[in-house]
């Protein structure tokens, strides 16, 4: 029953969004159809696919863990900025003098990025008490000026006619395509950050399966009373879980503005910190199902691409189905799991 | 007693049933007008399900209630209060963010004006001497504050029956002469009261009649005055004054010392640790009594490390501990069985293995911060079997296990860890007898290795059959320590009461 | 004294459709329940407000269908948080989603369009010309409805009857009920006033501060507004000084923008963000205050059976 509700919930979802477009007049199966099922039909449709759903999938990653222990880091969007920032502040000053090493610096450095801001919300919270909800909210809406005062000011291409992006960035500060690598990708913007992301999978189910700070993680979600009684320190959990996901989302961002995007600019607001959370959720906090569920939301955003280019309508249909899904989901969950929960509560509270 | 006159509540036969536990089977109780009774009898007798039934929050599974002579079901607290049955309840039912009399408004139906019913406040808190300022929030008030705004509340309501709870085991000495005068008063007037306590020497002062329960049968109905307290006591234990246990083994040195903790409350509920000091020896089991609310939770959050306390106060064989918390303490050798068993003690979505982890891994489960999950499953099936936990293997979820099982598993989890000091609250609240007797059995045998025991408990029967000391904490402080052998159960009941706050 | 004037006047500008926001999420959380879910139904609410004036109705139309939309879109949380048990966190969430979604697509048509109608400002004579203190008695219509629905908050919440009856919902729901409250009718009574003012808000910034449509108006100051109630310690007439200190921070800097003070445009606009960061701090750092004042039971499911 653990995937009944997933399931039933992308089902749900897909028959209202038929139902919607039946109601604006547009023929539901081809609509669907034309979003969800025509850009998968070529090689590039897949290769897309996957481009998105890798940094969904390593987002999320890095959320179950500190969603597990009752931490909610609403604030991966803001996390990911910062991380393609301090990547993009290495890359626009050294990539034509560190070579080989430009890369992996990168890398480092994005993750730093996600790490400092993640670690602001995790100090406010852990020695504070402030929500981290809402400080790792607002710490987004500040990241996104960050990049835009960057964009539009020190780091802004001298050569683009005051167009908000940085320089491109040159071979060494890129991630390889893949088709250098496997002929038969040949025409796809697929990149070896996959391979981070497909390396990632298997080391969090690793992580959470047999790490003892998992563990303890865990138990300070279900039951804090027993994490304080088991001598587990409060203060560390909201640290870990906090990092685990900004380390996650800093290198989503550097994956990604030194993969497909090339660059740093102020239209790159993919809202993929966010919509990690629903991955997330509807993986069920499990890699295997995060990995699937970030499929499944790659292509809702790919249906949102496609919308708006052959129908005409908003890419922000994602987020109609984005809510949509999450919100079946919750209800599904319940009540599949109300009936029991319900039963055992009376009992339980009726022998007190 | 006029016989024509039947009595104002008669229930007989009153069964009630729990999944682990027959709460109540076949009592049967009687109350005048204008009659002060009171239902005695230990923890989990049933006196507090018993009242649940009268007050309508709980319903019996068999029996029958009769008001002034009627037959009457009483299917909701809204149910008995429109028969005129008033309750106050041990843990207040207060909101504590409202003054007292928003709080009175909220159960007094009828038009809203807070002025006019602070003046019928203070008209009935003169009357009956129970002094309560109506605009003064809940939280600021003291207990004995809260308590008389409680039985405010219900006086408005003009109550036939009035049911108080374990009425006194927050209060001062002075406050509990205050209250008796009160229930005297309104008894004058023809209420009647039901005072649910197990205070032998309040009771033998107040209450005209008493109906003992002992676990969950009627234990006797009598005269509380013609009988002492030493009989009332045995009635309420169900045997002669427990035999002491002739241990073989020798106490050794201080295992665990407290010295001079002093602890202020945890919030406004909590209880001032003042000035105490204890030593726990090898092989003995020291057991402290008292009601619960009188600073035991706060003194088993400095003793396990969950509150943290100046290093001296506590000692664990001569290392200052105070300071450390429950993890770094564990593993000095400290073993701690809380009084909640889920949600605290075990997690209850976790499994009997990942509940072995919880406390006990530092026995070699593991290793490099990577959980060896084959160690945790022998650890927790070892303690299955040697605990006789009835459970389908270390996979089973805690929260299917009954309670009694489930405490077996946490007792048998903390021993298993081989520790110089084991402390235990309640160690056998909500658990059948069978597991009950297991439990004091290992308790007993722990001691005879060597290990030192605390024991807290409101039981007061367990503390005399299996320990060997036996101290009193009341309003946070500790009465005097005395061997068992030396003390019997009024003493300890007066100094429950207080008896030993000079 | 008047090169002031418009600093005030932008503050209490941008202060009012927090008011609203924050009061209604008030009275949520005083009855235990966390909605997360504003910026969503402040957008919705918005799109209403502003489809209404596009189509020719009036203001006072537009207001009335913000108002339902709100109360419709915070009526989907309620059905997940209150009957359904669900997380009110993750439900709150993911109405915000949802909320951003459905007025991004339904109000495709009317991005660039101008507001045919908006709301007119009703000076006070005589009162209005006064320094300093003058734009307060100049504000629109829904500029002195935010100051009626502080006084009337404040007054439901503690001098009546029904206002006792839910505040002691959200400080314990299993205590309420013994004493024979209908916690999940309060609830979802105070969940739905939530809906409406988050759509009042939104109709504000739609009809009479922007005038036009765009995607994300709002711009987070519905989670702006979820940090003030945090700020006032959950008491309505403090959400005015917060709002007014927040309105404030944000029209500090476009005075100082006025000004011809080289500011980057970008630093100004993360002010109030961080100003909610640090009023955040302020308060929780004490735990002792946040315990005194949060409602007990917020944001923890209420089963009915227990």
């Amino acid at each position: 029953m653990q995937w009944g509700s997933p399931l039933v919930a992308v089902a749900v979802t897909f028959l209202l969004g038929a139902a919607a477009f039946a109601a604006m007049g547009e023929p539901p199966l081809a609509a669907l159809h034309a979003l969800f099922v025509a850009p998968l039909n070529d090689l590039n449709g897949v290769a897309e696919l996957l481009l998105k759903a890798s940094p969904l999938c390593l987002i999320a990653l890095g959320l179950a863990v500190g969603f597990r222990s009752n931490i909610w880091n609403i604030g991966a969007e803001g996390q990911m900025y910062i991380g393609a920032v301090f990547a993009t502040g290495l890359a626009i000053h050294f990539q034509d003098r560190w070579g080989g090493w430009m890369l992996p610096a990168m890398v480092l450095a994005g993750i730093a990025g996600g790490l400092a801001w993640a670690a602001i919300v995790a100090a406010l919270r852990a020695h504070l008490h402030a929500s981290e909800i809402l400080v790792s909210l607002m710490l987004t809406y500040v990241a996104a000026l960050i990049v835009k005062y960057l964009v539009f000011g020190p780091w802004q291409d001298p050569a683009a006619n005051n167009f908000p992006f940085t320089v491109s960035f040159d071979e060494n500060a890129l991630f390889s395509p893949l088709m250098n690598y496997l002929a038969a990708l040949e025409g796809t913007r697929l990149n070896t950050s996959l391979l981070l992301t497909l390396a990632a999978i298997p080391l969090t189910w690793v992580f959470m399966k047999f790490s003892f700070t998992a563990f303890r993680l865990r138990v300070a979600g279900d039951a804090p009373a027993a994490a304080r009684y088991a001598g587990h320190s409060e203060k560390r959990a909201i640290w870990i879980a906090l990092l685990v996901g900004g380390a996650a989302a800093g290198l989503a961002g550097v994956t990604e503005i030194a993969g497909p995007i090339g660059n740093l600019n102020d239209r790159w607001t993919p809202g993929y910190g966010f919509t990690a959370i629903i991955v997330a959720a509807l993986g069920r906090l499990h890699p295997a199902g995060i990995a699937a569920a970030s499929l499944l939301m790659a292509l809702l955003y790919i249906g949102g691409e496609t919308a708006q280019v052959a129908l005409q309508l908003p890419r922000a249909i994602a987020y109609v189905f984005q809510g949509l899904l999450l919100m079946a989901l919750l209800a599904c969950e319940v009540l599949v799991h109300f009936r029991l929960q319900w039963t055992a509560s009376t009992r339980s509270s009726q022998a007190a | 007693m006029q016989t024509a006159t039947p009595p104002l509540l008669r229930l007989a036969g009153i069964v009630k049933r729990y999944p682990a536990v027959t709460a109540l089977d076949g009592v049967r109780l009687e109350v005048a007008a204008g009659e002060i009774h009171a239902v005695l009898g230990e923890n989990g007798a049933g006196k507090s399900t018993l009242m649940k039934t009268i007050y309508g929050v709980v319903q019996p599974d068999a029996g029958a209630i009769e008001w002034r002579g009627a037959p009457v079901a009483i299917p909701d607290p809204v149910a008995a209060r429109g028969l005129g049955i008033a309750m106050v309840f041990q843990h207040f039912a207060l909101f504590e963010s409202l003054t007292v009399a928003e709080n009175i408004a909220l159960a007094l139906p009828g038009r809203f004006g807070l002025t006019e019913l602070g003046e019928r406040i203070a008209e009935i808190s003169a009357r009956y001497g129970l002094p309560v300022n109506p605009w003064r929030s809940v939280h600021e008030l003291s207990v004995g504050e809260r308590q008389r705004a409680e039985i405010v509340r219900c006086l408005l309501q003009s109550p036939r029956l009035l049911i108080m709870d374990e009425p006194t085991s927050v209060l001062t000495p002075q406050a509990v002469e205050q209250l008796f005068d009160t229930l005297r008063a309104l008894a004058r007037e023809g209420t009647a009261i039901l005072y649910v306590s197990h205070k032998l020497d309040e009771i033998r002062r107040l209450c005209d009649r008493a109906t003992i329960l002992r676990g969950g049968h009627n234990a006797g109905e009598v005269d509380p005055r013609a009988e002492s307290e030493a009989a009332l006591a045995e009635r309420m234990i169900g045997r002669a004054f427990p035999e002491t246990q002739k241990r073989a083994h020798a106490r050794g040195a201080s295992a665990l010392r407290v010295s001079e903790l002093n602890l202020a409350p945890d919030g406004p509920f909590g209880v001032a640790l003042h000035s105490i000091n204890l030593d726990v020896q090898r092989g003995e089991v020291l057991g402290i009594a008292g009601i619960s609310g009188n600073g035991q939770a706060e003194f088993l959050a400095a003793l396990s490390g969950e509150r943290r306390v100046s290093p001296r106060e506590i000692s664990l064989a001569g290392t200052a501990v105070g300071h450390l918390d429950a993890g770094e303490r564990r593993g000095l050798g400290l073993a701690y069985v809380p009084e909640e068993r889920l949600g605290r003690g075990a997690v209850p979505g976790m499994t009997l293995a990942e509940n072995a982890l919880l406390t006990a891994s530092r026995n070699g489960m593991v290793r490099a911060g990577l959980v060896d999950w084959p160690a945790a499953e022998a650890y927790a099936g070892r303690c299955i079997r040697e605990f006789d936990v009835r459970a389908a293997g270390p996979h089973a979820e805690a929260r299917s296990l009954s309670g009694g099982n489930l405490q077996k598993f946490i007792v048998g989890r903390e021993m298993m860890q081989r520790p110089g000091v084991m402390v235990l609250a309640q160690p056998t609240w909500g658990v059948d007898v069978a597991a009950t007797a297991l439990i004091r059995q290992r308790i007993l045998d722990l001691a005879a290795a060597g290990v030192a025991v605390l024991v807290v408990s409101e039981d007061l029967g367990e503390i005399l059959e299996i320990c060997d000391r036996v101290a009193v904490m009341a309003g946070g402080r500790l009465s005097p320590v005395r061997e068992v052998a030396e003390t019997h159960a009024a003493e300890i009941g007066a100094w429950m009461a207080g008896g030993f706050l000079q | 004294m008047d090169r002031f004037d418009p600093l005030i006047a932008s503050g209490i500008a941008a202060a009012i459709p927090l008011v609203f926001a924050a009061l209604g999420e008030l009275v949520a959380e005083r009855a235990g329940v966390l909605n997360l879910g504003v910026e969503g139904m402040m957008l919705i609410g918005a799109l209403a407000a502003f489809a209404t004036v596009a189509v020719g109705g009036g203001v006072t139309l537009a207001l009335g269908a913000a108002m339902l939309a709100g109360i419709a879109a915070a009526s989907a949380f309620a059905i997940l948080t209150l009957t359904l048990q669900a997380s009110q966190v993750a439900a709150g969430l993911a109405l915000t989603i949802l909320g951003t979604g459905v007025s991004a697509f339904l109000g495709r048509g009317y991005v660039g369009f101008r507001a045919p109608a908006t709301f007119e400002d009703l000076p006070v004579p005589f009162l209005s010309g006064l320094p300093v203190i003058g734009p307060l008695f100049s504000l629109n219509l829904l500029g002195y409805a935010a100051v009626a629905m502080l006084a009337l908050t404040a007054w439901f919440l503690f001098h009546t009857r029904a206002g006792l009856a839910l505040r002691a919902v959200g400080e314990s729901p299993a205590v309420a009920h013994a004493l024979g409250l209908r916690v999940t009718r309060i609830r979802y009574a105070a969940t739905l006033f939530g809906g409406a003012m988050a759509g009042v808000a939104g109709c504000y910034y739609a009809v009479a501060q922007f005038k036009m449509w765009q995607e994300g108006l709002t711009a987070g100051n519905g989670w702006i507004a979820l940090a003030l109630v945090v700020f006032a310690t959950w008491r309505p007439w403090r959400t005015a000084l917060g709002a007014l200190l927040f309105g404030g921070v944000t029209g500090f800097g476009l005075y100082l923008q006025a000004a011809g003070v080289h500011v980057s445009p970008f630093v100004l606009g993360s002010l109030p963000y961080l100003a909610t960061i640090v009023a955040l701090v302020a308060v929780s750092a004490s735990p002792q205050l946040l315990r005194r004042h949060a409602p007990a039971a917020l944001g923890k499911p209420y089963f009915e059976g227990d």
